[in-house]
C-alpha cells in the first residue's frame, strides 16, 4: 500500500495534537498578554507567609519571600514571550538576511558566509550561549542577544537552500530581465516563496529559544532576581524542594507545557506547510 | 573513500581557524578593562604598574599579534593558566574530561538502546499502542528541560524512594564502579530524556520512509520473510539518516552536561566552564570553549565518515 493511502488517518490523528498544541499556545500567550488582569498579585510582592502550599488564596502556594507562585508563573509568561520574540526576531534578521543574500549572490560572498556558518554551528549551542551571555554579563538583555546570535545560523540556513532553489526560476530570471532590482526581486519574488521553511523554523526556534532562556536564568547567567522568570524560578525552588515541592515543580511544568504547545504547533506547521512530508506519511 | 576523506580534512582547517578566531574575539568582548578584571574589584595600580602587567601579558600588541601569539601558544598545547589558581588549563581540562565523557557516552548508549527498537516499533505498527506511546514520549522528551526532569528526579528519588546519590566527590568508574554508576545513575537518566525523544522520532520516520520504497514491496514480493525485509533490506537504509543526527546529539550532550553536572555536583567540562564565567576566570572559559568546539567539529567529522562508509551516495557526491 502506497504511504499517501495512508495519510488521511494519520493526519485525523495529527489533529487533536494540533488542537493542543493551539490551545497550549493560547492559553501561554493569554498569560502573557493579560497577566496583570490574571495574577491576583504582583510577581515582587511578598503578600504571605513563606512556603505556604497551594491553597484557595494562593493557588500554586508560595516562594521562600512569600511571593504568590501563580502569580510569578503567569508573569514569567511575559518574560518568555519577551525572550522569543526579541531572540527569535534577531535571529530571523541576522541569519536570514546572511542567508538570502547568500543564496542570491552566490560566488565570494556565499563562500564566505558559509564558512561563517559553519564556525558557529560548530559550537553546541547551549556552550555558546553560556559563553557570550557570560562574557558580556549575567541579564536579559544580553541573554536574548546571545541566543539570538546562536540561533542566527539556523536561519541562514533555512534560508539559502531555498532561495538557491527559486533564484533559478524562469519567473525570477523573467523579473530580472524585465529591469527589476535586487531589493525588488527578492522582496516580491524569492520572500513569498520560501516563507514556508521559514514559518516553520521560526515556530520551533520560538521553542527552543524559551528553553536556553530557561537554561541561562536557571544557571544564574539570564534574567535576574526578583524578575520573574520560569528558569529562575526553578533554580531557587531547587534549595528546598523537599520542603516546598511547589515552588520548583509548577515553573517547570509551565516551561514544559508551552515548550510542548509550540512543538505541536511547529510539527502541524510542517505537515500543512510541506507537501513532500504529508505525501511520505513521515 | 580515501579521497572523500581527504576532502573533508582539508574543509576542516578553515573551520578550526575560524573557531580560534572567534573565542579570541569573543574574549575580546570583555567589557571594561582586562586586567581590572584579573585583579579583582578592590585592586588598585598605578598607571605605570599597569602599563609593565599590560606589556607582560602581551595586551599592548595590536589585536593581530595578539592573536598570532595566541594562536601559536594553542598549537604548542598551552592553552594558558588559570587566574584562580595558577594551574595550566589543559591539566584542568584533561582532569575534566573523564566526567563528561562518561555522562554523554552513557547516556548516548542508553537512549539509543531505548529510542531505536521503539522507533521502528512505533514505524511497524502505526495504529497500535506503541505507535501511540512513542508518540507521547517523543514530544513530551523534548520539551521538558533537562534541569526540571533532574530536580524532579531528584524529588522523587529523596522523598518517595528516600535515596540519594552517593558522595560528594566524583569516583571513577575503574576505581569503584559502584559508587560510580550510583553517581552517574540519575545525571545520565536526566541528559537521556530529550535524546529518547530526538533518535526515536527519527528512528520512525527513517523507517516510514524505507518501508514505502520500491525494494522494500519487491522483497517482499518475491517472499522474503517480514523479518529479513525489517533485518535486511529496511534497518540498513534506515539507520543512514539515524547516524546523521549522532553528531548533533554529541554537541547536545556537551551542553546538556552544563545544567546536569552543575545539579548532581559532577565536575564536568561544563561545570568547568561555568565556573570559570561565575570566577571571572577567563583563560578556563577561553580554553574550555575552544576544546568543546575543537571536539565537536572532530566527532561530526568522524561521524560525516562514518555516514559516507554506509552511504556510498554520499562518497560520490
Amino acid at each position: 500500500m502506497p504511504d499517501g493511502a495512508r495519510s488521511p488517518g494519520r493526519r485525523g490523528r495529527r489533529r487533536p495534537a494540533a488542537a493542543l498544541g493551539l490551545v497550549l499556545v493560547g492559553a501561554f500567550l493569554g498569560l502573557a498578554l493579560a497577566a496583570p488582569l490574571v495574577a491576583p498579585f504582583d510577581p515582587t510582592a511578598q503578600p504571605a507567609k513563606r512556603l505556604l502550599p497551594p491553597s484557595a488564596r494562593h493557588l500554586l502556594g508560595t516562594d521562600d519571600f512569600g511571593r504568590d507562585v501563580f502569580s510569578r508563573v503567569v508573569y514569567g509568561a511575559r518574560v518568555s514571550l519577551q525572550v522569543g520574540l526579541v531572540s527569535v526576531g534577531l535571529a530571523l534578521a541576522l541569519g536570514g538576511t546572511l542567508g538570502l543574500v547568500s543564496g542570491y549572490c552566490l560566488g565570494v560572498v556565499d563562500a564566505l558566509a558559509g564558512r561563517v556558518i559553519d564556525v558557529m554551528f560548530a559550537f553546541p549551542s547551549v556552550i555558546l550561549i553560556i559563553a557570550i551571555s557570560g562574557v558580556l554579563g549575567a541579564g536579559l538583555g544580553t541573554a536574548m542577544l546571545a541566543i539570538g546570535i546562536v540561533y542566527a545560523p539556523i536561519f541562514a540556513r533555512v534560508v539559502r537552500a531555498p532561495t538557491l532553489a527559486v533564484v533559478q526560476q524562469p519567473y525570477v530570471e523573467g523579473a530580472r530581465a524585465v529591469g527589476a532590482g535586487v531589493v525588488r526581486v527578492l522582496a516580491r519574488h524569492v520572500l513569498p516563496n520560501i516563507a514556508a521553511p521559514v514559518i516553520v523554523q521560526t515556530t520551533l526556534s520560538f521553542s527552543t529559544a524559551i528553553l536556553s532562556e530557561a537554561t541561562l536564568s536557571f544557571l544564574g547567567l539570564g534574567t535576574q532576581p526578583p524578575s520573574p522568570s520560569w528558569g529562575t524560578m526553578l533554580s531557587a525552588g531547587r534549595r528546598f524542594m523537599e520542603l516546598a515541592p511547589w515552588v520548583a515543580v509548577y515553573p517547570g511544568l509551565a516551561i514544559a507545557l508551552t515548550v510542548l504547545g509550540l512543538n505541536l504547533v511547529g510539527d502541524a506547521l510542517r505537515d500543512a506547510l510541506d507537501p513532500r512530508l504529508r505525501q511520505a506519511g513521515v | 573513500m580515501s579521497r572523500y576523506v581527504l576532502r573533508r580534512l582539508l574543509l576542516l582547517a578553515p573551520t578550526l581557524l575560524g573557531i580560534s578566531v572567534l573565542v579570541f574575539v569573543l574574549m575580546r568582548l570583555i567589557p571594561g578593562d582586562v586586567v581590572q578584571v584579573m585583579l579583582g574589584t578592590e585592586a588598585q595600580l598605578g598607571p605605570e604598574q599597569r602599563q609593565t602587567l599590560y606589556r607582560l601579558l602581551g595586551l599592548d600588541a595590536p589585536l593581530p599579534v595578539q592573536y598570532l601569539r595566541w594562536l601559536g601558544a594553542i598549537l604548542r598545547g598551552d592553552l594558558g593558566v588559570s587566574l584562580r589558581t595558577a594551574e595550566p588549563v589543559a591539566a584542568i581540562i584533561a582532569g575534566r574530561l573523564p566526567i563528561t565523557l562518561e555522562l554523554a557516552v552513557l547516556a548516548a548508549a542508553l537512549s539509543w538502546a531505548v529510542a531505536v527498537p521503539l522507533g521502528v516499533l512505533a514505524a511497524l505498527r502505526r495504529r497500535g499502542l506503541s505507535a501511540l506511546v512513542a508518540h507521547v514520549i517523543g514530544l513530551v522528551g523534548l520539551s521538558v528541560p533537562s534541569f526540571w526532569l533532574a530536580t524532579m528526579l531528584l524529588l522523587v528519588t529523596s522523598l518517595y524512594l528516600r535515596w540519594q546519590p552517593a558522595g560528594a566527590e566524583w569516583v571513577s568508574p575503574l576505581r569503584a564502579p559502584l559508587t560510580n554508576a550510583q553517581q552517574v545513575l540519575l545525571p545520565v537518566l536526566s541528559l537521556s530524556g530529550a535524546l529518547v525523544a530526538v533518535v526515536m522520532r527519527m528512528t520512525r520516520s527513517a523507517m516510514l520512509e524505507v518501508l514505502g520504497q520500491d525494494y522494500i514491496r519487491t522483497a517482499r514480493a518475491k517472499g522474503v520473510a517480514e523479518r529479513g525485509v525489517l533485518a535486511r533490506h529496511a534497518s540498513k537504509n534506515a539507520a543512514i539518516p539515524v547516524v546523521t543526527v549522532m553528531g548533533v546529539q554529541v554537541g547536545y550532550l556537551l551542553g546538556g552536561a552544563v545544567v546536569v553536572e552543575v545539579i548532581f555536583g559532577l565536575p564536568g567540562l561544563g561545570w568547568m566552564i561555568l565556573n570559570g564565567i561565575y570566577q571571572r576566570d577567563y583563560p578556563v572559559v577561553q580554553g574550555g570553549v575552544l576544546f568543546v568546539g575543537v571536539l565537536f567539529v572532530l566527532v561530526n567529522l568522524l561521524v560525516d565518515v562514518a555516514y559516507a562508509c554506509l552511504d556510498p551516495r554520499i562518497r560520490y557526491a
